[in-house]
Formats: C-alpha cells, sequence, structure tokens
C-alpha cells in the first residue's frame, strides 16, 4: 500500500484543554439525553409531583399555600434524582464498561473526566431547575427573589453533596447494585424527605439525616419565604459535602 | 539517541498472593514490533498495564518513551494510542461519536472517515457500539487508538474475534504502522500473528519470560530437526544412528527419517555417511522448527 505511505507518521499532541472539555461535557450531555429512562427519572418523576401534590389535595401538606411547600422540595428531589441517583447508576456502568478506564487513559486525562461529568451534572441541574421552576410559576406558585443568591449556595452545595455519594455508591458496588441501591435511596426520600407531604419532624437532627428534607426546608425558607437559610442547614450540606467527596476521593476506582 | 520505546526491567505484578508477573525484563526498540506472545493467563495483560499506567508494579521498573507510566501519566497519554482488551466505550455512543471524540482530543488527529474506511466501519458510522459485532468493536477500539497519531500503541489481543477479513485488514494496517515509523507492542496468543507481525517476539509462559528473540532466531535456534532422505531401501540406518545424537528410521522402503537437533556439521555426516554406504540418494528434504513447535515446547509445563 504505497499510495497511502506517511498517513500513520506519528504527529502526536494534546489538543487545546478547553477544547478537549468542551467536547467531553457534550458528549455526556448528549449521552444522557438519548437514555430515555434517565430522562423520564430527572424530570418525569419531578413533574408529576410537582403537579399531583400542588394542584391536587392528594396528599397533606403543612400550611396553605400548597406549591409554596411541594415546587421548592421537587426542585431539591430534581438535583438528588440528577447529581445522585442518575449520576450513580451512569458511572457505574461506565467503570464495568471499561469506559472510566479509557478516558481516564487518553488526553482528558482522570482529572479532566472528573470536571467534565461535574460540569456535566451542573449543566443538567440548572436546566431541570428552571424548567421545573417555570412550571411550577406557570400553575400559580410565586417565588421570592431576594434570597435566590443562598438558594442557589445551597443547591451547589447539595449537588456536591450527591455527587460525591454517588461515586462512591458506584465505586463500592456493582453496577446492577449500584442501579437498585440508587432507586431504592431516592423512592425512600422522595417518601421521607419532605418533598410531597411533611417530613418528620426531628428538628435540626433532620438537617444532618436527610440532606433532601434540609435542602428542601432551605429552598423553602429562601424562594417561598424570603427568609434566610438556618444555620443548622448550611452547616448539615457542608459536611454532607466535605465528607462525601473526601471518602469519594479516596474510594473511587476507574476499573 | 533516543531512548526505547518500552524499556522493562524486572517487573512483579502481584494479585495479592498471585504472582501474575514474576520479573520480566523487555525492550521496544522505536519503530519496531514487539508481539508477546502467551496463553491467556501467562501475564501478557498484567505486564501491558503496567506499561499503561493503569497500575504500578509491584517491583522493578517501566520506561514508556522514555517517561513513568504513573508519575508521568498526563504527559504521556497524548503519545501513546491504548486498544484495550475489550470495552472502553460507551455503549449508546455510536461509532462516529466515539471516534470524533477521540479525534477532538488530539493536537494532529487522522482523518475520522479515513480511519473508518480503512477498518470497513464506514457504514456503522451512526451505530451504536453496543449493537457492533466483537470483531467490529475490536476495529473501533483500534481505530480508537490510532486517531491520535501516536508514537507508540498498545494492542492487547488486537485481532480477538475478528473474522479472517477483517484479521488481514488489521495485519495491514499494523504493517502501515510500522511503515510509517510507530513503535508496536501487542500480546496476542496466535503464533501466526506473532510470526507474520513482530520483529521481535517475547515468549511469556506462567509470568516470566520463557524465549525471547526475532521470529526467525526462535525458530532457528535448534536449526533444522528432521531430515528425510530417498534412497535405496534396507539400509543398515542402526549404523548411522549410533554416530549421531539423532533417531534414525526408514519409513517406507527407501526413504529415511532423521529427527533430532541437526546441525551443519550432522547434515553432512549423514549424507557423507550415504555417501559412504554406496547408496544413490535421489531426495533430501529438511523441516526446520516453526514458532508452534517451539512455543508448544516451551508452555507444555502449564497446558498439562
Amino acid at each position: 500500500m504505497s499510495t497511502d505511505a506517511g498517513t500513520f507518521t506519528p504527529a502526536p499532541g494534546r489538543a487545546p484543554m478547553r477544547a478537549i472539555l468542551r467536547q467531553q461535557v457534550r458528549m455526556e450531555l448528549l449521552l444522557t439525553a438519548r437514555r430515555g429512562e434517565a430522562v423520564v427519572l430527572a424530570m418525569g418523576v419531578p413533574l408529576l409531583v410537582l403537579l399531583g401534590a400542588g394542584l391536587t389535595r392528594a396528599t397533606n401538606v403543612p400550611g396553605d399555600d400548597r406549591l409554596g411547600f411541594v415546587v421548592p422540595g421537587v426542585l431539591a428531589l430534581t438535583v438528588m434524582s440528577t447529581a445522585f441517583t442518575g449520576q450513580a447508576i451512569t458511572t457505574g456502568y461506565e467503570r464495568s464498561y471499561g469506559v472510566l478506564k479509557r478516558l481516564g487513559a487518553s488526553p482528558l486525562t482522570r482529572p479532566g473526566l472528573l470536571f467534565a461529568k461535574t460540569a456535566a451534572i451542573l449543566c443538567l441541574v440548572a436546566v431541570q431547575v428552571l424548567v421545573l421552576a417555570l412550571v411550577g410559576v406557570a400553575a400559580g406558585w410565586r417565588p421570592e427573589l431576594s434570597q435566590v443568591l443562598p438558594a442557589i449556595g445551597v443547591t451547589v452545595l447539595a449537588t456536591a453533596a450527591y455527587c460525591g455519594l454517588a461515586l462512591l455508591l458506584a465505586s463500592v458496588l456493582r453496577p446492577e447494585t449500584t442501579t437498585a441501591a440508587a432507586t431504592l435511596i431516592y423512592v425512600l426520600m422522595l417518601a421521607a424527605g419532605g418533598i410531597m407531604f411533611a417530613a418528620p419532624d426531628l428538628g435540626p437532627a433532620g438537617h444532618f439525616l436527610l440532606p433532601l428534607a434540609a435542602h428542601a426546608e432551605a429552598l423553602r425558607n429562601t424562594l417561598t419565604n424570603g427568609t434566610a437559610v438556618p444555620a443548622s442547614i448550611w452547616l448539615s450540606l457542608t459536611l454532607w459535602a466535605a465528607v462525601a467527596l473526601t471518602t469519594a476521593a479516596r474510594k473511587f476506582r476507574w476499573e | 539517541m533516543r531512548e526505547a520505546a518500552v524499556e522493562v526491567q524486572d517487573v512483579v505484578v502481584k494479585y495479592g498472593d498471585v504472582v501474575a508477573v514474576g520479573g520480566v525484563s523487555l525492550t521496544v526498540p522505536r519503530g519496531a514490533i514487539l508481539a508477546l506472545l502467551g496463553n491467556n493467563g501467562a501475564g501478557k495483560t498484567s505486564l501491558l498495564q503496567v506499561c499503561e499506567g493503569f497500575r504500578a508494579p509491584d517491583a522493578g521498573s517501566a520506561r514508556v518513551l522514555g517517561l513513568d507510566p504513573v508519575a508521568d501519566h498526563d504527559d504521556l497519554m497524548p503519545r501513546l494510542g491504548i486498544m484495550l482488551q475489550s470495552g472502553g466505550v460507551y455503549p449508546w455512543a455510536t461509532a462516529g461519536d466515539i471516534l470524533r471524540l477521540f479525534a477532538s482530543f488530539a493536537a494532529h488527529p487522522l482523518d475520522t472517515d479515513m480511519l473508518l474506511d480503512r477498518l470497513g466501519l464506514r457504514k456503522f458510522a451512526k451505530t451504536t457500539f453496543r449493537r457492533l459485532s466483537g470483531g467490529e468493536q475490536q476495529r473501533l477500539s483500534l481505530a480508537v487508538a490510532l486517531v491520535g497519531r501516536p508514537e507508540l500503541v498498545f494492542l492487547d489481543e488486537p485481532t480477538a474475534g475478528m473474522d479472517v477479513g477483517a484479521r488481514q485488514t488489521t495485519w495491514e494496517l499494523v504493517e502501515s504502522l510500522r511503515a510509517d515509523g510507530v513503535s508496536v507492542l501487542l500480546t496476542t496468543h496466535l503464533l501466526d500473528e506473532a510470526e507474520s507481525l513482530a520483529d521481535h517476539v517475547v515468549i511469556m509462559d506462567n509470568g516470566v519470560v520463557a524465549a525471547t528473540g526475532t521470529p526467525a532466531e526462535l525458530t532457528a535456534a535448534a536449526g533444522i530437526d528432521l531430515l528425510q532422505v530417498r534412497a535405496d531401501p534396507a539400509l543398515p540406518v542402526a549404523d548411522l544412528a549410533a554416530r549421531l545424537d539423532a533417531e534414525v528410521t526408514e519409513d517406507n522402503p527407501g526413504e529415511y527419517a532423521i529427527a533430532g537437533s541437526l546441525d551443519t556439521e550432522a547434515i553432512a555426516a549423514v549424507l557423507g555417511w550415504f555417501a559412504t554406504a554406496g547408496a544413490q540418494v535421489t531426495a533430501v528434504n529438511t523441516r526446520r522448527r516453526t514458532l508452534e513447535d517451539v512455543y508448544l515446547a516451551l508452555t507444555a509445563g502449564a497446558t498439562r
């Protein structure tokens, strides 16, 4: 094959890191969009809860403002479903398919892969929260915008905590077990996390036990009532994020 | 002078108490193809994992393109092409998606369509990875390994699961890599693959190097191992056998087989004996050992 001699002459090199990361984030988002069940889990369930519990009397919620209780809870639920459940399932399978190993051994590098995954999750969370908030507004929810920055702050902390827990779960369990565990935790949290109806009132202790309940309550305080985030919630979510990310960093397995 | 493509010294890899690689040394010169040949479980993939930086050796050292595969991982990766034994690709990504993704990681990537054509994958560009057959997945993994125009490629059982045609295509591609100056370290359990592709063969057995050399050296090490001579029947060959360290039989009337490790002097002695016996030699045939004979002899203990 003399006609194409020189085709493979080495010319190695890494593309600019920004371009690499952009392409990887694009791929992560593309693959998420292609997996129907992930989209349904991430958007369909919260949407049903929002419309079901927010507009009908199907569940008992504290107070008269049903949407004021349900919408912030649904926003918190969405963050959990994307950053924890979806992330754990995807990462578990990607590990078993050798994708993490292969991409870690490419010019993308391991830190680059983790960065791209985090960026993709943040993009998804932002889009989903925005869409659900708009649906809430269309249904009659009137959010208070004066406290939107602390609301974003607790959401970033919750996302970080869920990401850490997801990576941890995907590293210690087999992918099938990860899927089962992540889905079970999602359902339990949906039931006990104070989303559709009031969580068991454990006081500040509840903030430390149930990050979803803590996040939901912080969003209710800020977005519905326009009040500050309680210190115990800041502390709880910071602790969850720090412990989850540290443990995940230690236990994370690439193959 | 530039450093070798791969320089492995006394590498040991253990999984718990199990020793997968028990002190292996080898060198892949620049631009050469080295085949690690061995049975499943011989330690080939474990050794490759060390070179690829997936794990540090438990003892010994590995230098790849002059760098440490673990400590210099991020500097090394853009210069390598890695083909895993299986997987490594998102099941829901299409062949085109995944090849373009890896192309976008490289400073001077190959044209992805050209590569798909070369590997006969063009018609699968929009097929998701999980819908490809095993051999098609292997070819895509090979394309992914090559798209960044690496200096050195690691191919772990590159033709496993391929049909004859795909195997031929892959061999031609590996030949092109050599012609263009790419260094290759590949593992295989296929003797013909090692014999036809490799400049250097390292036979591994039970985690250690059983033999090393060019295919020609390995097969020539024992020289000629069978000499067939056609001459007059019923010669007193017991007399010849007594003079040589070889077995001599008359398989059919007039067809003699002299089996053993036969060097030039031994062959001269055989033909001299026929001349002295006054026999008319009408045909002489030699058989050299194939790599398969060498391989089977070396690994016989492991398979039994």
